[in-house]
C-alpha cells in the first residue's frame, strides 16, 4: 500500500539551524491499516505526513503508494490519492465561500479534467446534502452560509467530510482533533472511525493521547529523532498499557518521552 | 446636467471594467496586481492601431488576447520564477511601455481621423439615439460583468476563488495554484485591456501615458462600490464594482464642472480617499485601542 524506503531529509543544511528531521526512515502499511503516531516534540511526525504528501520533496529515498513511485510527483496531484487534515480547523476550508462551493472543490477529485466550465448542478446538491447529514451537526440545511460562519469543531467535520467525499487511498490525520473542545473532539473522533471503516480507507494518525494510541487503529508507531524507534501490533499491542509504552519508548530511544502534551494528557488520565 | 450625467455614466461603465479586472485579482486572487496601467495602455495602443488600419472589431479581442498575455508574463514571473508578486507586476508593467510604444508604431500617440470606431458604427444602427455611446458602453461592460459572475461559479471559476481564500485547500483538492492564479491574472489583464480598447476607441486616440494611475483610481472605484453596496457574494461584488465607478466618475464629473478641488490636484486626492479607505480597519483598530487606555487610564486616576 505505502512504501517509504529510507527517506532522508535536512532543512537549513549547512547553517547553524540545520535539522535533521527524517533520517533514513522507513516505513510499510498495508491496505486497510490504521495506524495510530506518537512522539516527542520535533521527533518528525508532520514532517514524516509532508514527506509523504509532497509539501517538500525528500532529500534521499523513496515513497511509493499502490505500487506507484510519487517521490517527485507535486503535492497537488497526490492530493487525489491521499487526503490529509491538520490540527488547526481553519486550514482545511475556504472561509469566504459556502459550504456547497467549498464540497464543490473537494469533489472536484472525481471529476478530473473534464468539464471545468460545468457548475454545481442539482444532483451534486443532493449528494452534498446527504453526505453532509451523516455528520448530524445541521450543516445541510446551511449549504449556502459562508465556511467562515461555522464553529471549530464544525469546520474540522466538513473539512473531514471534504477529504473523503471522494475515498482516498490514504489518509493522513495529524492531531486533527487537538485544537478543538473535549466534546468536539469525541465527535471528530467518532465520525473519523466510521468514515475510515465504511470506506476501509488506509489511515496514518498522530495523536497526543497515549491511550487513544492504543485504543484506536491497529497499529501504533513511536518516533524520536526522525526515526521509527517502536512499531507493534496484534498481540503485542493488545496487552500494552500507556505505562509499557513509554517504558519501551525509553528503552528504544535512549531517553524519556518528551512531549509536553502527552506527559500532561497521560496524567490527567483519560482524556477522551 | 444631463452632458454630466452622460459623460458620468459612459466614463463610468468604461473604466468598470478596470475595476472588475482589480476585483479578480486584488479581491478574490488577494493579489496586488500592478501590470493594470500598462495593460490598459497596451488594449488602448492595439485597440487604436488595429482601428487606425480599418479593423474596429477585431480590434476589441485582439486588444484582450494582449492583455491576457501581459498577465500571464506577471502570473509566470510570480508562479514560476519566485518573483514577488507586487515586484512581477512592476516588471511587466516597465516592459509594456516599449511593447506599447512599438504597438503604436514607435509614436507616443495614435489618432483616428477618419476611420470607423465600433462607437461610430453603433451609432449607424440608430440605437440609443444621441446616448449611442452609453449604450454601447453599458452593454459591453454588462455582458463582461455577467461573464465574470458565470464564469467565477464554474468548477475552474471556484478554484480560482479558493486559491485567494486558502492555498492550503486548493492544494488538497488537488487544484495546481500556479494554474489557478495564471488563469486568474489573465482574465483580469484581458478585461484591463479591453476597457483599454473601449476607451481608446471612443477617445479616437491612444497615449503611451493614457493609464497612469489607472490602478489606483480602479481600486477607488472598487471600495466607493464596496462602501455602498456591500462585500460578499460574486454578484454583490461586480454589481459594487460597477455602481463605484460610476459614482467615482461622477464625482469627477462635477469636480471638473465646478472646480471645487482643482483638477490638477484630482489624482492625489484619489490617492489619499484610496490610502485612507484601505487603511480604515487599522485606523478603527488604533482609535479603539486609545479609546481603551484613556478610560483605563480614567479609572486608575478615579481610585
Amino acid at each position: 500500500m505505502l512504501l517509504v524506503e529510507s527517506i532522508s531529509k535536512i532543512f537549513n543544511e549547512g547553517t547553524v539551524n540545520e535539522k535533521k528531521a527524517l533520517s533514513g526512515l522507513s516505513l510499510h502499511l498495508a491496505p486497510g491499516d490504521f495506524v495510530t503516531i506518537v512522539g516527542s516534540n520535533g521527533a518528525g511526525k508532520s514532517t514524516l505526513f509532508n514527506a509523504v504528501s509532497g509539501s517538500f520533496y525528500v532529500d534521499e529515498g523513496s515513497v511509493a503508494l499502490d505500487g506507484k513511485d510519487i517521490t517527485f510527483v507535486p503535492e497537488h496531484k497526490r492530493s487525489r490519492v491521499i487526503g490529509r487534515l491538520f490540527q488547526d480547523p481553519l486550514r482545511g476550508t475556504a472561509p469566504h465561500m459556502t459550504i456547497e462551493e467549498n464540497l464543490a472543490l473537494a469533489y472536484l477529485r472525481t471529476s478530473r479534467g473534464k468539464a471545468p466550465f460545468s457548475r454545481i448542478s442539482k444532483k451534486d446538491k443532493i449528494f452534498f446534502e446527504e453526505k453532509l447529514s451523516l455528520l448530524d451537526m445541521g450543516l445541510e440545511q446551511r449549504m449556502s452560509q459562508p465556511v467562515g460562519l461555522l464553529s471549530g469543531g464544525q469546520r474540522q467535520a466538513l473539512t473531514l467530510l471534504m477529504s473523503t467525499i471522494v475515498p482516498p487511498k490514504l489518509l493522513l490525520l495529524d492531531e486533527h482533533t487537538a485544537a478543538l473542545d473535549p466534546a468536539a473532539a469525541e465527535k471528530i473522533l467518532t465520525l473519523t472511525k466510521d468514515i475510515v471503516a465504511s470506506n476501509g480507507i488506509t489511515c496514518m494518525m498522530v495523536t497526543h493521547n497515549m491511550n487513544q494510541a492504543l485504543s484506536m487503529g491497529n497499529r501504533t508507531i513511536m518516533m524520536a529523532d526522525g526515526k521509527i524507534v517502536l512499531d507493534i501490533s496484534g498481540e503485542e499491542r493488545k496487552g500494552m498499557t500507556v505505562d509499557g509504552l513509554l517504558e519501551r519508548f525509553k528503552d528504544n530511544a535512549g531517553h524519556a518521552l518528551d512531549n509536553d502534551r502527552i506527559l500532561l494528557s497521560t496524567q490527567t488520565g483519560k482524556e477522551h | 446636467m444631463v452632458f454630466v450625467i452622460q459623460t458620468a455614466l459612459e466614463l463610468g461603465f468604461m473604466y468598470a471594467l478596470v475595476s472588475m479586472a482589480l476585483f479578480l485579482s486584488y479581491r478574490v486572487l488577494d493579489i496586488a496586481d500592478l501590470t493594470t496601467d500598462g495593460a490598459f495602455v497596451l488594449g488602448m495602443a492595439v485597440s487604436v492601431s488595429l482601428a487606425a488600419a480599418g479593423h474596429p472589431f477585431l480590434a476589441i479581442p485582439a486588444a484582450m488576447a494582449a492583455g491576457a498575455l501581459a498577465g500571464f508574463v506577471t502570473a509566470f514571473l510570480q508562479t514560476k520564477m519566485g518573483v514577488p508578486s507586487i515586484l512581477a507586476g512592476i516588471v511587466t508593467n516597465t516592459g509594456l511601455y516599449t511593447v506599447n510604444l512599438m504597438a503604436m508604431g514607435w509614436s507616443s500617440n495614435v489618432n483616428l481621423l477618419k476611420q470607423e470606431t465600433i462607437f461610430s458604427l453603433f451609432k449607424k444602427t440608430g440605437i440609443g439615439g444621441g446616448w449611442y455611446e452609453l449604450v454601447l458602453a453599458a452593454v459591453i461592460t454588462i455582458a463582461a460583468g455577467a461573464f465574470l459572475i458565470w464564469f467565477l461559479g464554474t468548477r475552474l471559476g471556484l478554484s480560482i476563488r479558493a486559491t485567494g481564500d486558502n492555498r492550503d485547500m486548493v492544494r488538497a483538492s488537488s487544484i495546481n495554484p500556479i494554474f489557478t492564479v495564471t488563469v486568474g491574472l489573465c482574465i483580469a489583464n484581458a478585461f484591463t485591456a479591453l476597457s483599454g480598447a473601449v476607451v481608446g476607441q471612443l477617445q479616437k486616440s491612444a497615449d503611451i501615458n493614457g493609464g497612469t494611475g489607472i490602478v489606483v483610481i480602479g481600486l477607488a472605484c472598487l471600495i466607493i462600490g464596496e462602501t455602498v453596496i456591500g462585500r460578499g457574494s460574486v454578484r454583490r461584488g461586480v454589481l459594487a464594482v460597477l455602481a463605484g465607478s460610476v459614482i467615482y466618475r461622477f464625482i469627477y464629473a462635477v469636480v471638473l464642472k465646478t472646480k471645487v478641488v482643482p483638477i490638477e490636484c484630482l489624482k492625489l486626492v484619489t490617492a489619499v480617499i484610496v490610502a485612507l479607505a484601505i487603511a480604515m480597519p487599522t485606523l478603527k483598530a488604533y482609535g479603539a485601542l486609545r479609546k481603551r487606555r484613556w478610560a483605563a487610564s480614567r479609572k486608575k486616576g478615579g481610585q
